[in-house]
């Protein structure tokens, strides 16, 4: 029987073991690139051979030409920033739309999660243009007003529904004990969001540590971009030197494939909670 | 007490039923929890789309202090650009592929990761498939453009090594099949996301159904075919609609790997706009085809909105 299982199983793991390849071997060539010599690839052999003389200069060149870490740092401020406001705004905003009834309720938050389909790229000139006009253009802040505006609404949307399925029990305790609404707020339904809040925080800080098309556009000096366009600029820098901008993009994708490894459920269920409901 | 709390519930209900329109209580909690949102969307989403409308009625090189106002002009000029139309086009493969690639192959590995959940292997396999959407899109088309490289490559020496160097391309350079490389690689990258996103909807399956099925004589194929699928085709519907409307704005992968090129053969609605917008800075133009960019997908969205509810009604 079980023989009979297994067998049956094997195009689909024969599958499985193809696309493994698939969705692998790209990053194997990357890394063991990494570490290989500027000319150990260009001497020919094969690019999926373990390195002759495998190398940590690569890694040394990158890290210590002072870039990077300035890089890293400028998208840690503004993801952490972002996150940070979009999470307080979400939640202030969720819990009026999950709580207080008033006649805008429900058209208001119906305008809000339209924001969900509108294509970004729309507001790409207006944005550019007012950022300008405010003095922010090519500064690391030139991000957080796009950033924050595009997260919300789907922030809103799920921290929304979360709020619903809190019990009432406990406001209403509160309420009794002369709490107003904002103290029950941040007493109560603040902390209570907790799974909710820290599943937004995921969503949305692999969103924003990704976004590519505002930075490109709003920030023109190498060292007041974030992480992504770092990539971009040393692809210029290193032009033809391989091994070197793999080990750029080992680095940069580092980061979040560590977080993966250790926290791997709650990653999901956050980079999830967009489509999920 | 017992007076507290029912008058606290008559000031519940009481504010339910009649909704009031006045000032209570909770009106300055409203506006001031009301009003960062409301700030920011109206300042970064709102005026921006109506302001892209406006500019789209100007030439304008988005510099000098005047920009001339030329009416309609912009969206005449739009409706015979053939470029517009061979990126629109272009919008349109992407759409279909992606749909008719990512879905298949990720609702195959899900079920393929659902069946084999006992073997460690399936832990392994689950983490590295999903680290492709881990790395950005930059990282990711940078990667992709090493390994399509028709020299040194990864691909074709893989090619090669098969014996299949006939097959070797100028995968980003030939205006016939650049668009379907970098489509490739869109898949690549996105595949993973619905895979997990499949894989759930399949876990969150009661075992009695699964169990009730196989008294019946089902095998494990004819439960999928039968039970699963059409018990998860809710998210396979959001997933297709997830898919539509980011294919129809897709930016990110054409523009570091082809930038629309050679010669608009990549090219997209988005990387067109960019394009007119900011290095041949025509402001004016650029908000045309961000304007007709977002009146596509509204439009496209709200008729799959309203097909797959009658979709809905009907099953």
């Amino acid at each position: 029987m079980g023989a009979i299982r297994t067998l049956r199983n094997a195009p689909l793991v024969l599958f499985g073991l193809i696309w493994l390849l698939i969705a692998g071997v790209p990053f194997y060539f990357m890394v063991i690139t990494a570490f290989k010599g500027r000319f150990e690839l260009m001497a020919g052999g094969s690019v999926f051979a373990f390195p002759q003389n495998p190398t940590f200069d690569n890694f040394r060149d990158v890290l210590t030409s002072g870039t990077f870490f300035n890089y890293l740092l400028n998208s840690v401020i503004i993801v952490s920033v972002s996150v940070a406001l979009i999470l307080l705004f979400s939640s202030m905003a969720s819990y009026v739309f999950a709580r207080i009834p008033f006649r805008l309720n429900s058209t208001l938050f119906s305008l809000i999660i339209a924001g969900l389909v509108i294509p970004l790229h729309v507001t790409l000139i207006p944005v550019y243009l007012l950022t300008r006009n405010l003095g922010l253009y090519d500064s690391l802040w030139a991000l957080l007003g796009p950033y924050v505006a595009f997260n919300l609404p789907i922030s809103i949307f799920i921290l929304t529904e979360f709020m619903r399925q809190i019990p009432r029990e406990l406001e209403d305790a509160a309420r009794i004990d002369g709490a107003g609404p904002m103290m029950t707020f941040f007493r109560i339904m603040l902390p209570l969001s907790k799974p909710g809040l820290a599943t937004l925080a995921i969503y949305n800080a692999v969103v924003l540590w990704n976004e590519f098309v505002f930075a490109f556009v709003l920030i023109l000096t190498p060292q007041n971009r974030p992480l992504p366009l770092a990539i971009w600029e040393y692809q210029g820098q290193y032009s033809m030197n391989i091994p070197a901008i793999m080990a750029v993009l080992t680095l940069s994708a580092l980061p979040l494939i560590v977080v993966y490894i250790f926290g791997q459920e709650r990653v999901l269920k956050g980079m999830m909670a967009g489509a999920l409901k | 007490m017992d007076t507290t709390t029912a008058a606290a519930e008559r000031g519940i209900t009481r504010a339910t039923r009649r909704k009031l329109p006045g000032w209570n209580e909770y009106t300055p909690t409203i506006i001031l929890f009301l009003l960062p949102t409301l700030v920011f969307m109206v300042l970064f989403v709102v005026w921006p789309i109506i302001n892209s409308f406006e500019l789209s009625l100007y030439q304008w090189n988005g510099i000098s202090p005047t920009r001339d106002y030329i009416g309609l002009n912009n969206w005449t000029r739009l409706i015979s650009d053939r470029v517009f139309w061979k990126a629109f086009g272009n919008n349109l493969i992407v759409v279909v592929l992606s749909i008719a690639v990512q879905m298949p192959l990720a609702l195959l590995l899900a079920i393929m990761l659902e069946r084999t959940t006992n073997l460690v292997v399936a832990r392994f396999l689950k983490t590295v498939y999903f680290f492709p959407m881990l790395m950005s899109s930059v990282a990711i088309g940078i990667l992709f453009k090493y390994i399509y490289d028709p020299s040194f490559g990864p691909l074709s020496q893989a090619l090669k090594a098969l014996g299949l160097a006939s097959l070797n391309r100028q995968w980003l350079g030939d205006p016939g099949i650049v668009l379907y490389s970098i489509i490739a690689v869109i898949c690549w990258q996105y595949i993973p996301f619905y895979m997990i996103l499949f894989l759930a909807a399949l876990t969150g399956i009661p075992e009695d159904l699964r169990d009730a099925a196989r008294i019946d004589g089902a095998n494990e194929g004819q439960y999928y075919r039968y039970i699963a699928v059409p018990i998860i085709s809710g998210t396979l519907r959001t997933a297709v609609v997830l898919s539509l409307i980011g294919s129809l704005k897709y930016f990110d992968l054409i523009w570091v790997m082809s930038e629309g090129g050679p010669n608009n053969a990549s090219e997209l609605m988005a990387t067109y706009m960019y394009k007119k917008a900011f290095p041949s800075f025509e402001m004016g133009y650029g908000s045309t085809v961000a304007s007709a960019l977002f009146l596509i997908v509204m439009g496209v969205g709200l008729i799959t909105m309203k097909l797959t509810r009658r979709f809905e009604t009907k099953v």
